[in-house]
C-alpha cells in the first residue's frame, strides 16, 4: 500500500493541474484581462512542467514549455490574453493530457499544428501590443522617444521609471531546501534586476548542536536598485510567495532611517508615476497586493483547514465495513428488544445510536459537491458554442448541493449528453432567436437541489422546446408507438429517451456519437433515479434527473408479504393505511382506493408476487409515489423501518426488474428491495396484456 | 462456455479429473472439484418472485447474497424435500465476463473423486429425457452414470437475450 508508484502519483498531479489549467483559461476566456487568472494558468503551466520532467515525461514537459513561455509573455504584458490564445492553449491543454495518459505516442503532427496555431495566436496579439504601446507613448510621453516596436522591450527609462531604491526582507520557509528551494537564485534573480547589496541575517542560527544542516535559518536583506516595479521584484519570488515571508519597501519614498520596521507603502504611490505602458501591462492584482499589505506579521498560518487524499476504494471497504456493522447491530437490538436484559437494551440502543452517527459520517465522506461535476461542462458548453455556432451562456446553479461521489462520476455522462442535445435541438440560432425576441445567447442552466432523500438535478434551456408532434411523429416511424395509440404529452416526452428514438438521419458532430438518449435513461435507472421531462413550445424544456442521494445504505419500510419480506424505499412512500373491507370486496372490478377525495389505484403485492397463502384479514396500503403518481401497495403486514445496507443482485438475476437489490435482516434472511417505478410499469404491462387476451 | 472450455482443458491436460460428486434426484452428477468454494448446509431461502425458477431463490452466504439454484428445474426432475443430507455447494463460475458465486441444490454430497477420461462419452442424442446441450458428458464409473453438467449452459438457458423480450412474470 505504502510503495505508491510515483508515476501514478504524477498522473493525478498532473490531472489536477490540468483541471486547474481549465478553469483558469475559462475564467480568462470571460474576463481577459483578469491578472490572477493569468497567473493561476501560468504557475498551473510551470508547474506542470517542472513535475513532467522530473517524472520523465520529457515530451509533456517539453510542449508544456512552450504554452508557458505564450503565457509568460502575457503575464508579462509583452502580448495581451485573447480568445486566440485561449483557445490555442485549451486546444493544447487537452493535447497534454494525451501526452499524460501515453506518453509513448507519435504525435508529431498534432503537436506542429497545435504549436502553429499557439504562435500565430500570440504574435497578433504581441503586434497588437506593440502598436497600442507605441501610440500610447507617443501621446503621453514624446520624450522617451518611442518608436514603433513589435518585439516589446523592457520599458524605457523615463524621468519617471528612473531607478528607485528597495528593500527587501526575505525568509524562506525552514524546509524550504528540502523542497529544491534554492535562496542563491533568487539573489541571482535580484541581481539581473539591479545592483545589489545583500546583507543576511543569521540570528536565527541555533548552536552547532543543535544544527539541522537540511534546515533554512537564515534571512536576507537586499537593498536593490533597480528601474523595474514592484511586482517583477515579487515575480522573482512568484513560486514560493505563498509558504515565506517577503516584505518589499520603496526606499525612495521614505528617509533611510524609518527603514526598520516601515510600514507598507501605500500601493498607488509606488505605481502612480509607472509610464503608461507599465501602469497597463501591470495593474498590481489584489492578491500580489495583499501579500505585501499584511506582510508586516509573518504569514505563518498555513490553512487551517486541511484535508487527506484517500483512495476511492478504501472508503468502499470502510463503508462495506459500517454496512455490516449496521447489519449486526440491527440484529443485536431484535435480541434485546425480545429479552428481558434491561442493561443489554440500554447497550443495544447506544450502540444503535453510534452505528447511526457512524453511517452519518460515513455518508459525509463519500459526498462531494456537485460543483465539481458542473466545472466540467463549462468546456463543454465553450467547445459547443464554437461547433454549432450558437451562443450558449452556461449558468450553474446549486453547486455546493452534495452527493455521493460515485454517482456524481455516473452521472458525468448522461449530462454531457443532455446538455449536447439541448444545445443541438433545444437552443435557436442568434437569428432565429432574435425574431422570437429573445436575447441571442441561449441560456442552459444545470441547476442542482436537494428534496428530501434526493437530489434533483436538472437541465433547461430557453430554445424552442420539444415538439411533442414531432416526437410522436419519429417514434411512430421508428415503430415505437402504433400509429393511432393515445399517448398523454407526457409519454411522448418521454418517448426521447426509449432505444432506437434517437435516429441515424440527424448525425451531426452533437447528436451523432453514438450514444442516445436511452442510455441516459438506463444510467439513471441504475442509480435508482428518475428522469421527469417538461417542455413550454416556445419557451424552452427541462430536464429534471431525480438521485437517491447515496447507493449504499438507505432507509427502507420493512413489510411482510405471505411468507416474505421486503423492503420499499422509505423516501418514496407517502403514507400507510389500512385497506377498509369496502374497498377490498369492492376491488375485483377496480382497485381503486378513495384518499382524502382523491383516486389511488392499489396493487396487491401478494398477486403479483403470487405467494399462494391466504391474505391476512387486515389488509395494510403503503402509499408510494412513483413521478407524479401515487401508487397503493397492498400487504400482509408492516413491520417497520429499516436501515436497509443495498447489496446488488447477483448478475443471474438482472432480468428481474422489480427488484432493485437485496438486503440481509437482522436475522440473517435476505429481503428483497422492491424497485417502484419497475413494480408499477411490469403490472402495467400484465394489466395491458390481460386486457388484450379478454 | 467458459466452464465448458475449462472442462475440456481440464480433461486435456491430463486424463484424469478431480470431480465432486452429489445427487439429485437419485442422479449423479460431478463437478470439477477446483470450482467448488465451500459446501453449506441448507440456508434459510429467500424466494425471487418473477426470476425463472431455475434461479429462483437467494441465500446470505456470509454476508455476500448470492443466487440459489436448483438442477432440478433444469433437468425436470421431481422436486423433493429436504432431508437430513441437503446441502448447498457454492460454486465460483464465470458469467459475462466476471466470476459470480452461486450455490448449487443437492440432496447428498458425496465425495471428490478422480474421473477418468476413458470412462467419459458425449450425451447420446435419444434415450435421455434431459436436453443434451446441458450435459457435458456422461461417465461411467462402477456401474453408475455419472452426469457431468455444463454449468455455463445451464446458467444461460432461459435468460433473456439482451435485445430481445424480458421475461415476465407468468400470467396469473
Amino acid at each position: 500500500m505504502s510503495a505508491l508508484d510515483p508515476v501514478e502519483i504524477f498522473r493525478v498531479e498532473a490531472a489536477e493541474l490540468l483541471e486547474q489549467i481549465e478553469q483558469g483559461l475559462l475564467d480568462l476566456d470571460q474576463r481577459l484581462d483578469d491578472r490572477e487568472q493569468i497567473d493561476s494558468v501560468f504557475r498551473g503551466l510551470h508547474t506542470l512542467k517542472g513535475s513532467g520532467a522530473m517524472f520523465g515525461f520529457d515530451a509533456l514537459a517539453a510542449f508544456t514549455h512552450h504554452c508557458e513561455t505564450a503565457f509568460d509573455q502575457v503575464r508579462k504584458g509583452h502580448a495581451p490574453a485573447t480568445r486566440e490564445l485561449v483557445a490555442a492553449v485549451l486546444a493544447a491543454r487537452d493535447h497534454m493530457r494525451a501526452l499524460v495518459e501515453d506518453p509513448s505516442g507519435d504525435y508529431a503532427g498534432q503537436e506542429t499544428a497545435l504549436l502553429s496555431q499557439l504562435h500565430a495566436a500570440i504574435q497578433v496579439g504581441a503586434i497588437q501590443v506593440g502598436a497600442t504601446q507605441a501610440g500610447a507613448t507617443r501621446v503621453d510621453a514624446p520624450q522617451a522617444g518611442a518608436k514603433p516596436q513589435a518585439t516589446p522591450e523592457p520599458p524605457p527609462a523615463t524621468a519617471d521609471t528612473a531607478a528607485r531604491q528597495w528593500r527587501i526582507r526575505f525568509a524562506l520557509p525552514p524546509n524550504a531546501m528540502v523542497n529544491g528551494v534554492n535562496p542563491l537564485a533568487y539573489l541571482d534573480e535580484l541581481r539581473e534586476l539591479g545592483a545589489c547589496e545583500v546583507s543576511i541575517d543569521d540570528s536565527a542560527v541555533p548552536p552547532l548542536d543543535q544544527l539541522d544542516p537540511t534546515a533554512l535559518h537564515l534571512q536576507w536583506t537586499v537593498r536593490l536598485e533597480t528601474e523595474h516595479g514592484r511586482s517583477e521584484i515579487e515575480d522573482v519570488f512568484l513560486f514560493v510567495v505563498d509558504d515565506m515571508v517577503l516584505e518589499i519597501d520603496e526606499m525612495g519614498a521614505w528617509p533611510l532611517e524609518a527603514l526598520s520596521p516601515a510600514p507598507a507603502p501605500v500601493e498607488s504611490k509606488a505605481e502612480a508615476p509607472a509610464t503608461p505602458q507599465q501602469a497597463a501591462a501591470q495593474p498590481t492584482s489584489p492578491k500580489t497586493a495583499a501579500p505585501q499589505a499584511a506582510a508586516t506579521p509573518p504569514k505563518t498560518a498555513r490553512r487551517s483547514v486541511e484535508s487527506v487524499r484517500v483512495p476511492a476504494d478504501r472508503l468502499d471497504e470502510l463503508m462495506d465495513r459500517v454496512g455490516e456493522l449496521v447489519i449486526a447491530q440491527s440484529r443485536l437490538s431484535q435480541i434485546a428488544a425480545a429479552g428481558l436484559n434491561e442493561e443489554l437494551r440500554a447497550v443495544s440502543e447506544e450502540i444503535e445510536n453510534l452505528s447511526n452517527e457512524l453511517r452519518g459520517t460515513m455518508m459525509v465522506l463519500r459526498m462531494v459537491p456537485v460543483g465539481t461535476l458542473f466545472e466540467r461542462f463549462r468546456r463543454l458548453a465553450h467547445d459547443l458554442q464554437r461547433e454549432t455556432g450558437k451562443q450558449i451562456e452556461l449558468v450553474t446553479e446549486g453547486e455546493s448541493t452534495e452527493m455521493d461521489k460515485t454517482v456524481i462520476e455516473r452521472l458525468a455522462d448522461p449530462l454531457v449528453h443532455i446538455i449536447r442535445n439541448s444545445a443541438d435541438h433545444g437552443l435557436e440560432t442568434p437569428e432565429e432567436r432574435q425574431a422570437a425576441g429573445k436575447p441571442p445567447a441561449g441560456r442552459i442552466t444545470l441547476a442542482a437541489r436537494q428534496s428530501g432523500g434526493e437530489v434533483i438535478i436538472s437541465v433547461s434551456d430557453d430554445g424552442r422546446g420539444i415538439d411533442c408532434a414531432r416526437v410522436r411523429a419519429k417514434a411512430e416511424a421508428n415503430g415505437l408507438v402504433a400509429p393511432g395509440q393515445v399517448l398523454s404529452e407526457k409519454e411522448a416526452l418521454h418517448m426521447i429517451f426509449q432505444p432506437g428514438f434517437s435516429t441515424a438521419a440527424k448525425v451531426t458532430n452533437l447528436s451523432g456519437r453514438g450514444v442516445g438518449m436511452d442510455v441516459v435513461k438506463k444510467t439513471i435507472e441504475s442509480l435508482r433515479g428518475a428522469i421527469d421531462v417538461e417542455s413550454w413550445p416556445g419557451e424552452g424544456s427541462e430536464i429534471g434527473l431525480r438521485i437517491p442521494l447515496t447507493l449504499a445504505i438507505i432507509d427502507g419500510l420493512l413489510v411482510r408479504v405471505g411468507g416474505a419480506r421486503y423492503v420499499i424505499p422509505l423516501a418514496a412512500v407517502e403514507e400507510c393505511l389500512e385497506l377498509s373491507l369496502e374497498d377490498d370486496a369492492k376491488s375485483r372490478g377496480r382497485s381503486l382506493l378513495s384518499l382524502r377525495g382523491s383516486l389511488v389505484p392499489f396493487l396487491r403485492l401478494r398477486e403479483i408476487f403470487q405467494t399462494g397463502s391466504p391474505p391476512d384479514p387486515h389488509q395494510k396500503v403503503v402509499v408510494v409515489a412513483t413521478g407524479a403518481e401515487r401508487v397503493g401497495l397492498v400487504v400482509d403486514q408492516i413491520i417497520g423501518d429499516h436501515q436497509t445496507v443495498i447489496k446488488s443482485m447477483s448478475k443471474l438475476h438482472e432480468d428481474v426488474e422489480t427488484f432493485s437489490g437485496a438486503t440481509i435482516l437482522g436475522d440473517g434472511s435476505v429481503a428483497l428491495i422492491l424497485d417502484i417505478v419497475n413494480l408499477v410499469a411490469v403490472r402495467q404491462d400484465q394489466e395491458a396484456q390481460m386486457r388484450a387476451i379478454a | 462456455m467458459t466452464t465448458a472450455l475449462r472442462t475440456s482443458t481440464a480433461w486435456a491436460q491430463a486424463d484424469q479429473m478431480e470431480a465432486l460428486t452429489f445427487d439429485v434426484s437419485g442422479e449423479t452428477f460431478a463437478l470439477e472439484a477446483s470450482i467448488v468454494r465451500e459446501i453449506l448446509d441448507l440456508l434459510p431461502e429467500t424466494n425471487v418472485p418473477g426470476a425463472r425458477p431455475f434461479v429462483g431463490a437467494l441465500v446470505n452466504f456470509r454476508g455476500r447474497i448470492i443466487p440459489l439454484a436448483d438442477i432440478r428445474f433444469a433437468f425436470g426432475m421431481a422436486r423433493a424435500e429436504p432431508t437430513i443430507d441437503s446441502r448447498i455447494i457454492v460454486v465460483e463460475i464465470e458469467f459475462e465476463g466476471a466470476p459470480c458465486l452461486v450455490g448449487l441444490r443437492a440432496d447428498k454430497v458425496n465425495e471428490v473423486r478422480t474421473l477418468a477420461r476413458e470412462n467419459a462419452e458425449p450425451p447420446p442424442r435419444v434415450g435421455m429425457k434431459w436436453r443434451p446441450e446441458l450435459v457435458e458428458c456422461l461417465i461411467k464409473q462402477d456401474g453408475a452414470v455419472i452426469i457431468f453438467p455444463d454449468l455455463q449452459a445451464l446458467f444461460d438457458a432461459g435468460r433473456s437475450k439482451p435485445d430481445g423480450e424480458i421475461i415476465r412474470y407468468p400470467k396469473p
